[in-house]
């Protein structure tokens, strides 16, 4: 088995997408070398391993490259398949529903967050990106409902896949898509809860760092 | 499954794409369903209450039980009927990878591009839109070079999960041609990926669902003509 060779990840210390992969990697207890990117000025090595795409996070594991943060996640289950079994192994309508709302965190959520912050504020466009950060929230508030975990009661793929955007709660506020406190007080308390663990605490951004990155982000990349 | 029948439901339109992708699905495993077509101006209960997030199809009902997004519904059917021939999706970690991630540029980089040529409206948005959906093309034929390794198709002998994904848009690239006069797989730019085409609609479960392209190219004509109108409706109020 592969799994003893050598693990590379390529990443950005803000991307919640690269802060999936640490978390799945610490859940495993894998080894790794951590290399920061610089994308404005991308490495050789970085193009070589995604040349499709030339994004991060990008996991190098036994001279191969795999992309795309959630396929990222799925490979280090199937590799490492424990400790931590981030997708049930013997229920296939659990591991389909994981995979649904884990593909509803980027579609929807991420999306939502982006035009928040790459938008003029007071304009009709971010005024509905605030209405659909508040439903993707509320969203995944009522699918979450009373539970410890999105899988149940073990820390899994969904909750992978969406810890690290807990970091933007206070940026959201900042830019007017309310209070997290209020919207979806459970989750801020699963956000709390996944924190506990190493694995999420030693990869999440801090929130104030995050939120002045995005300023930068937006006097960079957002609409003038 | 134990005990008796597992009852399958497929809620979908004849024109989606990636209902078709299920339906293939289920074909290529020899798995038995009932079809059910929704008018997506006017959706079932059923659609509302399966698929309460999106509101959208394919979604396949298994027992009762709903699961949506097409890609997710091909592993479903991998996972929840191992007996029903070869799997999708090979085995090893590295190459599921790889195949989810050519699924996953279907649906973001060449669906997108054709999408954005559809709702061109200038003469530069049709030339970027075109350039796009070229470069899309020409990606996805290096990755079939890379993943058949000179067999038929993207999974080796046997239809694969990326076989699966791009064939549910087997009938609306021909519709495509039809109505836009544009050849997304062209014999000349991408060998292999007009020759994947030709032999995968020609697979006898590909056949039992494939749409009828001839109502295909009537849709999108009548939806052609519908932003035509739209436009035109929008400059002659701009122009009064």
């Amino acid at each position: 088995m592969a799994a003893t060779e050598e693990v590379t990840l390529l990443d950005l210390w803000a991307s919640p997408f690269g802060q999936r992969c640490r978390i799945a990697l610490a859940e495993k207890k894998v080894e790794y070398e951590y290399i920061e990117q610089n994308l404005a000025d991308k490495s050789e090595l970085l193009l070589r391993s995604n040349p499709v795409h030339k994004k991060i996070p990008v996991l190098l594991h036994a001279g191969r490259s795999i992309c795309e943060s959630l396929l990222i996640v799925e490979y280090i289950d199937e590799t490492w398949p424990s400790p931590s079994p981030l997708l049930p192994a013997d229920d296939p309508y659990a591991r389909a529903r994981a995979r649904f709302w884990a593909r509803y965190v980027d579609d929807k959520l991420f999306d939502c967050q982006t035009r928040l912050w790459k938008l003029k504020s007071g304009e009709p466009a971010h005024e509905q990106a605030k209405e659909d950060l508040v439903q993707a929230l509320t969203t995944l508030e009522a699918e979450l409902g009373d539970r410890d975990y999105f899988g149940g009661e073990a820390f899994g793929f969904v909750d992978v896949a969406l810890v690290p955007f807990t970091a933007w709660f206070h940026t959201y506020e900042k830019f007017g898509g309310g209070v997290a406190e209020e919207l979806c007080p459970r989750l801020v308390a699963w956000a709390h809860r996944c924190k506990e663990r190493n694995s999420v605490a030693m990869a999440i951004a801090d929130p104030h760092k995050l939120y002045d990155f995005v300023l930068y982000l937006k006097q960079k990349f957002g609409a003038k | 499954m134990a005990g008796g029948g597992d009852e399958l439901k497929l809620l979908g339109m004849f024109a989606s794409p990636f209902a078709l992708r299920v339906k293939l699905a289920l074909s290529f495993k020899g798995l038995s369903f009932e079809y059910v077509e929704e008018d997506l101006r006017n959706k079932s209960e059923l659609l509302v209450v399966a698929n309460p997030v999106h509101r959208k199809v394919p979604v396949l009902i298994h027992n009762g039980l709903p699961v949506c997004e097409s890609m997710v519904i091909v592993q479903y059917l991998d996972e929840a009927f191992p007996g029903a021939g070869a799997p999708f999706l090979p085995s090893d970690p590295y190459d599921r990878a790889v195949a989810r991630f050519w699924a996953s540029y279907i649906d973001e980089k060449l669906f997108s591009a054709w999408v954005a040529l559809f709702a061109a409206k200038t003469e530069e948005e049709k030339a970027e839109g075109t350039k796009q959906t070229l470069a899309a093309a020409e990606t996805l034929e290096g990755a079939l070079r890379e993943c058949s390794k000179g067999k038929p198709f993207f999974g080796g002998d046997a239809i694969g999960y990326v076989d699966v994904a791009l064939g549910g848009f087997a009938a609306y690239v021909h519709a495509f041609e039809e109505v836009h006069g544009l050849r997304q797989f062209d014999a000349a730019r991408t060998p292999l990926l007009a020759a994947w085409l030709a032999r995968f609609v020609e697979l006898d479960s590909a056949k039992a669902v494939m749409p009828d392209v001839g109502r295909l190219v009537e849709r999108g004509k009548m939806m052609q003509a519908q932003a035509a109108a739209a436009t035109a409706a929008t400059a002659a109020a701009k122009a009064s």
